[in-house]
């Protein structure tokens, strides 16, 4: 059996960060296991440009973003197992892992940190009905296949969702010559950023239809069109908008799912909404050394706010492990009306700083009012000119503030126009 | 003519319109809330410019291609010239992040430039 301080599963921007941040807090046995061959994650394949205006203040692809940190991961030494999955976490924070150099792997960690990323929803997740043709995938999948294995998976696409990466894929697709067709957005609003509705849809002349989903797929070998319709105020397709596209390929953007097959098997409590786990503000799962940062926590839309996110994991894990982490008593976070969730769901009372809460918005908003609440009273007022579901925000509670709160406490934020 | 502009400047996304005359001169910019919005929609209009990412083909690495950028913003009605450009380029293997894979491209001034490492296969 090996033995290590602190296991990291995943060697994406969040398992790096965590890793790196622990490194720095003075932990020196550190593992970090990563399923794919190579350290990077899933920005290996994000060749578009766009990451890094937060945290490092340039414009950097993804492969470029996470090099910066596999050379600071390589520079400390930080040990890795790449094409090594990790298969199960137990109750007393050992780690199951296997690969084809060690074989199994029984790893005992004082504290784990979970930094598995997400998930496309797939075809199955949706019932769209018809045939099972080839050419039918995630926009991800279509990803990797252009960006790197150098194949182009179709010629004349439909793209169901208008999310960020479904834009972005109607832009490279059509820059290496194939025709995207539309892009179909159930919603009567993309959840993508507008700088991406502009530059990779509007530049190309490629049209959005909101309110608008594919009902059927057509083409016995290979897809041969897909059938289009408008959808009512409740998302059900309206008789008689129903038209044909003909098309070679669909690909799906609609949705992203944490991947917490092992957070879940190992019974840490979940949040319903953001399908992570509930942490506190060091992102300690309810199973005590048990971390989560980055996608598998909740998803994000900036990896920057991921490596922010997962920096603090790495902090609370060190401190976890120096025992300089105890128990304290709690406040609850709860998002009201238009916010649908808040990471982190508790934070300790004795905490020492300042608590950022990160929140999303279910609508779109202009010039509202973000208001935060302790157990009923008004302890911040923010006017925001622009909320938007695709766009994380967060408010600071000060420490001054927590020092006035007690056990079982209440803070909510909600959204007024 | 006028002509609507979504500013992309900051997530605001203004909807901007630009009146233009007949000799193209751009007579009023309005619905931005901000001079930055009115310095973008200018642009829009006399010079619009867009960075490019794509792939370039690898001979000998461990993937067919590997990933490339413009060093800096591409003329936008260049952008499937430059395309075709990179698409005809090869790069051997090994290559590293930051290695100029095509000099000056279409006559634009800009080198395209590896985003990742690709080693060669062994």
């Amino acid at each position: 059996m090996l033995n290590y301080d602190i296991v990291v599963i995943g060697g994406g921007p969040a398992g790096m960060a965590a890793a790196l941040k622990a490194r720095e807090c003075g932990i020196e046995s550190i593992l970090i296991l990563e399923r794919a061959e190579t350290l990077g994650g899933i920005l290996e394949q994000c060749i578009h440009t766009g990451f890094g205006l937060q945290y490092f203040g340039e414009e950097l692809s993804g492969p470029e973003y996470a090099d910066r940190f596999i050379k600071q991961v390589n520079e400390q030494k930080i040990e890795y197992k790449t094409d090594t999955m990790a298969l199960e976490i137990t109750g007393d924070n050992k780690v199951y892992a296997v690969n084809k150099t060690d074989g199994l792997l029984e790893i005992q960690a004082k504290a784990i940190i979970l930094a598995m990323g997400c998930r496309e929803r797939p075809r199955g997740a949706l019932n769209i009905p018809g045939t099972r043709g080839s050419g039918v995938m995630s926009a991800g999948t279509a990803q990797k296949y252009v960006n790197i294995d150098g194949y182009m998976p179709g010629k004349k696409v439909v793209i169901l969702g208008s999310g960020d990466i479904g834009l972005i894929m109607a832009r490279r697709m059509t820059l290496e010559g194939a025709k995207v067709e539309c892009v179909c957005e159930l919603m009567p609003y993309s959840s993508g950023l507008t700088r991406n509705i502009v530059q990779c849809l509007d530049d190309f002349g490629i049209p959005l239809y909101l309110s608008c989903t594919v009902i059927d797929i057509h083409g016995k070998d290979r897809v041969t069109g897909v059938t289009i319709a408008n959808v009512d105020e409740n998302r059900k397709p309206i008789p008689g908008t129903e038209r044909f596209i003909e098309c070679d390929t669909l690909l799906l953007s609609v949705g992203l799912i944490p991947e917490n097959e092992l957070t879940r098997a190992v019974g840490i409590d979940l949040d319903r909404v953001t399908s992570g786990a509930v942490v506190d503000e060091y992102r300690e799962t309810n199973h005590k050394g048990v971390f989560a940062c980055g996608n598998v926590l909740h998803v994000h839309d900036l990896v920057d706010f991921v490596t922010y996110e997962s920096q603090t994991a790495g902090e609370g894990a060190a401190m976890y492990v120096l025992g300089k982490k105890t128990d304290s008593d709690q406040v609850t976070t709860k998002g009201v009306g238009a916010v649908r969730y808040i990471v982190p769901q508790k934070i300790n009372l004795n905490n020492e700083g300042d608590v950022k809460l990160y929140f999303r918005v279910g609508n779109t908003f202009k010039n509202a009012t973000v208001k935060v609440k302790y157990n009923g009273e008004e302890i911040i007022s923010r006017k925001r000119p622009r909320l938007a579901p695709g766009e994380m925000e967060n408010v600071v509670i000060t420490n001054k503030m927590l020092q006035t709160f007690s056990k079982d406490g209440v803070i909510e934020i909600s959204v007024e126009v | 003519m006028t002509k609507k502009i979504t500013c992309v400047t900051c997530p605001m996304g203004c909807p901007i319109t630009v009146e233009i005359s007949d000799s193209g001169e751009i007579i009023s910019v309005s619905g931005n809330t901000c001079p930055r919005g009115k310095t973008y929609a200018e642009n829009e209009i006399t010079h619009p410019q867009r960075s490019l990412a794509t792939t370039v083909r690898v001979e000998g690495g461990v993937h067919n291609v590997v990933p490339c950028k413009s060093a800096g913003p591409l003329p936008k009605e260049k952008i499937f010239d430059c395309m075709e450009a990179i698409n005809k380029a090869r790069a051997n293997a090994p290559v590293a992040l930051g290695d100029v894979l095509v000099e000056n491209v279409c006559g634009t001034g800009v080198n395209i430039v590896a985003t990742n490492h690709c080693p060669a296969k062994i």
